[in-house]
Parts: structure tokens; sequence; C-alpha cells
């Protein structure tokens, strides 16, 4: 009974609280994330083609100082393939993506120099949802907007710096905005996000065009850290040997000097 | 070395045969080896009801050595250096051989450090462990534990990320907030009028040497202050009172065999869950390795949502907690005042406990129900700090600091209240 | 009570497992530490194979590159260098390159002129004896260390010489003869060095 009590009162303190933070917890975060395919992540097919749009769309802007060319035969291509179609800024398999757009022109063009891409998947992360939840859907909600000198604008990083570059891909679309009272000042209006209309087809239709962004997250996930199915692999014989080896044995150990005690 | 034998009982390690034997004799004729191997394992005589509490003072020990262990290993790749220091990280885990492992067995130690740690500490609260004669020992495992906070937050700049740059910046400038000398101190603290590549350098000689050199001195005093007085238990009883016509207390069994074996099992049982950890969830929700700090340092732009890692927000939202300005003094200087304190305030616990009785067990339901809300608040204040503040928050957090200060401070009055239980004479399994 | 009591046997079986068991586990774990030793990606790739244009080495000039953060020289040598070749193997200590052949001298170029074309001689200019880069080619009675007719280089640290294929002269600091790395010519002017057709 008094343990019980024990925990009822723990519990009540934790529920007030809990009460006083949450309502404002749910006002956070901004428009909600769709979830990454994020099992493409370890195919090699998917990555492959994923890898194809990083260095056609990404690399021209954007770095990826930490990886090197030759680590794509870590998802099954050989030199060869990586020379023929994969070697755009470097001379040799061996060698960084770097990028080879200059710093300070990148700067001044977009307002800010692209960021580094190795592990740009790792950065995104938050409460709202993975790094690849964010960039899966940041690559799928650009629209038009004439009023950034770009001519683009994205829903989840408002005014962003970078054009849409898979807008051939995609096509152009727009996003549609309803007026609609405010919740606490009725007389007040404000913007709701009421959906994407498209405003010029591209190359792919809306499911091609998904599935291609769902590739190229799963390849940035992937580059984010390309040794992490490996890790994940020796956890599990690392678990074997602690759990079904070395546990049975300490417990015996244990066990032969305590049983003569008390 | 042969030839000069002397009669010499040998027990223990010695009894293992002859000419092993013969070379402990050899070395304790000139270095105190068996009387050292005794009074710390094989005739250090620990009570024999020790329950689940107490390993994670071997655990803390096992974890420093990883930690040693692991970055030695780092610093053999790692360029302290502002231009590189969050490429030479990547490199660690992309080119160096096994760096990744490396790498994720430091950052998952810097964090189980700490839970291990807030266990043995919550440990001493539950059974008294601080009172006396053991106020020493207390008092050098806070400073192990304050030494531990510098360490990690040093330790916390060197990857260079978004996170280690604003949250160095933001405790460097909670010296800035001391009266009159705070402004030049922490230019001094920095070596610069921001956090830069000197503070990087001084933070990584600090991180890789001069606190693990104090560390493992205070460890080293911990336990030379523990041995000399011998161990709590869950009783709180002290065994020493009731020795047998050997002089071996009756409720102590020698630490080796019996408590070494007992830990090697609960260190396999805590290799499993570092292991988990390490190969499967290394980020840990972004508890352990913070999103942001995937993002370089840049001195220009603080990210949306800073906060410290876990084993700091309880202070953090302490420091938070403080939005009100008192005798014309700033809200700041509170924050900073109200931080410091509940760390320190750790030190005077030997004495601000009145209670007859030290282990809970013997204490009223009183006791019980104001511990958990003190553990209650320490989580709400630990949780509260990973998120951005708004009002509700603020006055929750503010509530839970009064709640943490209370439980110290009222300690003198409420640790006397309620109806004790009677304290067996012998321990109880 | 005491650990002197003697040790069981259950207890013996159990030390002995939890230590075998306990041992291998350590061992594991140690190897990834020592292999962090190993080179790093970084160093695999500053030390791959490296292509060179030898079109614009003209005749008794040297062009040096880098291979694994090593001076590699290749020399174009003239029809007289060639003849000093012959001229000077009784002076040499292994003319016909049999010393730790795996090591020093592929198996193409285990012949007098140490080389694939014997004008183009491809060699680690590191010498022998205590990893200093000798100078050179000199031709007879420039330097000091080549007495009379005596066409090499010449290690500046300690005086080791070596003729213009690279092989030590007798009774010098220097045990062997320079290295040839592994090489192939991809065109008439473009050779590969660290690699050949065994290891492609």
């Amino acid at each position: 009974m008094k343990k019980l009590s024990f925990v009822r009162l723990s519990g009540l303190a934790a529920i007030c609280a809990i009460g006083l933070m949450a309502p404002a917890h749910a006002n956070e975060g901004g428009p909600a994330l769709d979830r990454a395919p994020i099992e493409k992540a370890t195919d090699i097919q998917a990555l492959q083609r994923g890898a194809k749009l990083f260095v056609n769309y990404c690399l021209s802007c954007h770095g990826a100082q930490s990886m090197r060319y030759n680590r794509l035969k870590d998802i099954g291509l050989t030199d060869e393939q990586i020379k023929g179609n994969l070697l755009f800024t470097a001379e040799k398999v061996g060698e960084l993506m770097t990028v080879s757009m200059p710093r300070k022109d990148a700067k001044e063009w977009f307002g800010a120099a692209p960021p580094d891409l190795s592990v740009i998947a790792r950065s995104r992360g938050s409460e709202a949802g993975s790094g690849a939840d964010w960039l899966y859907t940041y690559l799928r909600t650009f629209y038009r907007d004439s009023s950034r000198p770009t001519g683009w604008n994205n829903m989840i990083f408002p005014n962003v710096g970078m054009p849409h570059v898979l807008w051939d891909l995609q096509g152009e679309q727009r996003a549609k905005f309803a007026k609609v009272p405010d919740a606490h000042d009725k007389t007040k209006m404000v913007e709701v996000f009421e959906g994407f209309e498209v405003a010029k087809p591209g190359k792919l239709n809306k499911l091609d065009y998904d599935r291609t962004v769902g590739d190229l997250v799963g390849f940035l996930v992937w580059m984010g850290e390309p040794d992490a199915a490996y890790r994940k692999q020796l956890g599990v014989l690392v678990m074997i040997f602690l759990g079904l080896f070395l546990l049975p044995c300490a417990w015996w150990l244990n066990r032969s000097y305590w049983k003569d005690l008390h | 070395m042969a030839s000069k034998k002397e009669p010499v009982v040998v027990t223990g390690l010695g009894a293992l045969d002859k000419p092993a034997g013969d070379l402990i004799t050899w070395v304790d004729q000139r270095f105190p080896l068996m009387e050292n191997w005794k009074a710390h394992l094989s005739e250090y005589y620990a009570p024999k009801n020790f329950n689940f509490w107490y390993i994670f003072g071997s655990l803390a020990m096992l974890v420093l050595v990883i930690q040693i262990v692991t970055g030695i290993f780092l610093v053999m790749h790692y360029k302290p250096d502002a231009a590189k220091a969050f490429e030479s990280v990547e490199y660690i885990m992309r080119e160096v051989p096994w760096g990744w492992l490396v790498r994720y067995m430091h950052s998952t130690g810097a964090s189980m450090f700490f839970v291990v740690i807030y266990l043995h500490m919550f440990r001493g609260l539950l059974y008294g462990s601080y009172r006396k004669p053991r106020e020493l020992i207390w008092i050098f495992g806070v400073l192990i534990f304050l030494t531990l906070m510098g360490e990690a937050f040093f330790g916390y700049l060197l990857p260079w990320g978004q996170m280690s740059y604003w949250g160095a910046q933001v405790i460097v400038n909670l010296f800035a907030a001391i009266p009159i000398i705070g402004p030049d101190l922490s230019v001094w603290i920095r070596g610069d009028y921001v956090v830069s590549d000197a503070t990087l350098n001084r933070f990584f000689s600090f991180h890789v040497i001069a606190l693990p050199l104090v560390i493992l001195g205070l460890v080293s005093a911990h336990i030379l202050a523990l041995h000399e007085v011998g161990s709590n238990n869950p009783d709180g009883i002290e065994i020493k009172e009731n020795k047998d016509e050997k002089g071996i207390p009756r409720d102590g069994i020698p630490f080796h065999p019996f408590y070494t074996v007992h830990d090697i099992f609960v260190v396999v049982i805590f290799l499993m869950v570092f292991s988990l950890i390490v190969f499967f969830a290394p980020e840990m929700g972004g508890y352990f390795l913070e999103y942001n700090n995937f993002i370089p340092a840049d001195p220009l732009k603080t990210p949306l949502h800073i906060a410290p890692v876990w084993y700091f927000t309880p202070y953090y939202s302490i420091l938070r907690a403080m939005v009100w300005p008192f005798f014309w003094i700033d809200a700041k200087v509170w924050g900073v005042a109200a931080m410091g304190a509940s760390t320190l305030i750790f030190f005077f616990l030997p004495w601000l406990d009145r209670s007859p009785v030290k282990s809970i067990r013997y204490r009223p339901a009183l006791h019980k129900y104001i511990y958990a809300l003190f553990v209650v608040c320490f989580l709400i204040l630990g949780y509260l700090g990973t998120l951005p503040p708004t009002d509700g928050r603020t006055l929750v957090s503010q509530i839970c600091t009064l709640l943490y200060f209370a439980f110290f401070l009222g300690m003198p009055w409420w640790s006397r209240m309620g109806q004790f239980k009677p304290v067996p004479a012998r321990v109880t399994m | 009570m005491s650990n002197e009591q003697s040790v069981d046997s259950g207890r013996r079986g159990a030390i002995v497992a939890t230590s075998v068991v306990g041992g291998i586990g350590g061992l594991c774990t140690a190897l990834p530490f020592a292999l962090t030793f190993q080179p790093s990606e970084k160093a695999k790739a500053a030390g791959a194979p490296v292509e060179v244009d030898i079109g614009d080495i003209k005749e008794g000039e040297v062009k040096v590159v880098e291979w694994r953060g090593k001076p590699v020289w290749i020399v174009r040598r003239t029809k007289e260098m060639l003849d000093s070749l012959a001229k000077a193997e009784p002076q040499l200590a292994d003319p016909k390159s049999e010393r730790k052949p795996s090591e020093l001298t592929p198996e193409y170029c285990r012949n007098q002129h140490r080389s694939i074309k014997p004008e183009v001689l491809v060699a680690v200019g590191i010498c022998s004896h205590l990893g200093c880069s000798p100078s050179g080619p000199f031709s007879p009675g420039v330097n000091v260390a080549l007495p009379g007719a005596d066409w090499g280089f010449v290690c500046p640290c300690h005086g080791s010489t070596f003729d213009l294929a690279g092989r030590v002269y007798k009774a010098k600091p220097a045990p062997d003869n320079l290295e040839v790395p592994p090489h192939m010519y991809l065109s008439d002017t473009r050779v590969i060095v660290g690699e050949d057709k065994k290891g492609a």
C-alpha cells in the first residue's frame, strides 16, 4: 500500500508538470514532415540511382568534403563506373567530393554558401522527424514565389536561398493559401496553407517524382554514415557474444562463489 | 633471486603455485604488492548485503577506463584547429579504420558516465553514505562530479559543431555575469572576443590532459578514503562495530573474490546496454549526439534551438528559471548564482542531513515522498532543459527549482520529522 | 570464507570459462584499436598509383613525382649514360639485382638497365641506407664521391653512391640498390607508377 502511494504521488507530480508543459508543445514545429522511405538507405539499386542524382543535381553547388568517390564502391559501383559516370569535380576516384563553385561567388549568388552535404541527413533531425523526413519533405515542397530573388520558395524552409534544382523533374507548383480568421484574435485574418497546384508539369508524374526524391534522400542518409549498415551487423554479433556466451559464464562464476554464502 | 628465499606466508595470488609465489615474494620485498592487494581487495571487508545500487562505483571506474583508452586513440587522429576540427571528426568516422567505433564508444561513454554517476550519487542519498564518518568520501565524490562536468564541457567543444560552439559561448558568458571582473574574465577564458581557435586549443588541452589528471587523483582519494572507513550498506549499519575474534567484521565478506565476481557479472550486463547504444542508436535520438552538432560551427548564426547535452539540462533549467531581478541585481546574475549553488549544495549534504538513521529503509514514509518529489523535480528540470522555454515551462521550472533548493535547505528540519523504524544490529540480506 | 581455501572444481570451471570467453572478447575489442593504426583512406588515396606524362623529359634529365609521399625519379638516360652501366658493373655490390628482388626490383626490370624501356629509369629516390634522398645524376668528375669515370647518384647523408640504374657501389654504407617501384606504360609517353599488370 505504501509503495503504491509512493508511486502515485510521483505520478501525480509528473502529470501536473506535463499538463503545464504540453499546450506549448503542440504549437511548435511548423508544418508536419512527410515520412521518407528510409528503407532506400540500405537498398543498393536505390542508392545507385540516388548517387547519380546526387552527382548530377547537387554536387555542382554543394560539396561532400568528407566523402571520397571510391567510397561509392560500398554501394556496388566499380572504379570504372565511378570514373565514367560520376567523376565530375575530381580526376581520381580516391579524391574527395569537393565543390567546384568558389565559396565567395556562392555567397554572392545565394546569400549564403551552400552547406556541405556529407552529414546533412544527420543534422536535420528534430522532434518533428528524422533528417531524412525533413529532406524528403523539403525537396518536394518548393513552390513558385515571384517575390524571391530565385523565383522559388519552400514550405518548410521559408525564404530559402536555394532554387528548385529538380524543377525539370517535378515541374512547377504553386502554393494555395486561404485567408481564415485567427484563432486567438477573430478580427485578424491569417494565411493558411491549403495545398499545391501544378502550374507546369515536369518530366515525372507525382508518384515517380516522389520515388526519385526518395532515392536521393536514401543516398544522403547512406552518405551521412556509410558504415551504419556494417555497424548494425557487427552489433548483432557483439550482442550474441555478450548475451549468449559471456553473460552465462559470468553468471556461473558469480553463482559459484555466492552459493555458499548467506 | 630464488637463492634468497625467506619464509613468507603467501596468500591470495601467492598461493597459486611456486614460481609465481617466488616472484611475488621477490616483488614484495621491494614493493608493497600483497599489502595493497590485501588492503584493497582480498582482505577489504565489504558488507555482505550490497544490493543493485552498489554496482555503480565499479561501473564508473569501467567507464573511466573506456573514456581514457578511446580518448587516447581519438587524439591520434583529431585536429584541434578551428579550420579542421569538424572535418577531422568526420575523418575519424569514415577514413580511419574502425575510427567510427572508437568515436561512438567515446561519445556514448560520456553520456553513460553521467548515467552511472547520477545513479551512484542517488545511492549515496538513499542509504546516507555521506554521513559520518564518510563525509570526505562524499566531498571527494562531489569534486569528481564537478570536474567531470568540466571535462564533459571542454570535450563537447572539440567536434566544433554548432552545439559545441554555441554551448561554449553560452557557458563562458556565464562568467561574464560575475560583477566587475566578469567581462574581462570571459575574454581571458576564451583568449579571444568570441569562442575561437584559441579557445578550442586550450579546451583541448584541458580535456585531454589537465582534467583527466585531476580526475584520476580525485578517484584515488575517493577510494582511499572509502577503504579507510569501510563501505556503507543498504541498512546503514557500521559493520566494523561487530567483529569476530580475528578482527573481521561478522557481516563483512572479502571484496575479492565475492564482489569482483559480482561486478564481472554486472559489467557484462552494462556492456550489453553500452553496445546496444554504440551499435544501434549512437545518437540516442539526438540526446547523446545532438543533431545540430552535425552542422559545422558558424560564429555568425545561432541555431534556432540550442540546448546543452542532457546531463547538464537540470542545471540549465535552473539557470533559465531565474527571470526576475532581485535587490537591483540582474536576473542573469541570479541565474548563474542559482546554477552554481545547485551543484555546490551537494557539498553540504553531510551536515544538512540530521536524520537519526542513515538508510531510507528505516526512515518515515514522509522522507520517501520527499525523496520521490526531489527526483521528479530533477527529472522535470532535466527534461525542460532540452526544450525551448515557454511561459508555462518557465513556471514549472521555477516551481521545480524552488523544490530542488527546498529539499536541501529544508533538510535540517524535515530529516528529523516522522516516526523512525528501529535499526537492526546486524545487516539484513 | 577466505579465498585461501582450495578452489573447488565448480569454481575452477567457472573461472576458466569466464577467463577464456572474456579473453576472446578482450582480444576482439583490442583488435579494432590496433587496426586504427593502419593507413587511413586518406593515406591510401594519397598512396594511389600516379600517372605521369614522360613526354616532356629531355634526354639526360630527371622528373621527380611523388608517390606514397616518396620521391620517384624518372630519368631519360642518354646513350652515353646507358653505356656507363656496363662499365660500372665490376664496382657494384649487386649488379644483377639479386638481393631482395621481390621488394626492390620487379621481374620485368631485372636487367642491366633495371627498367622496361632501356632509356627510361623509374626508381624511388630513397637511399637504402637510412632514408635520405640522393642527388644526381652526376657526370664523371663532378662529385668527389664519384671518382674517375663513374657516373651516378650520391647520397648527401653518408656518401653512398649508385650508378645510373640505381645500383649501389661496393663498400658503401647503403646495403641495397634503389627500389624500382611497380610501374607500367599506358602509352608511349604515359607511365603509371604504383601499379603494374600483375597488380591490376
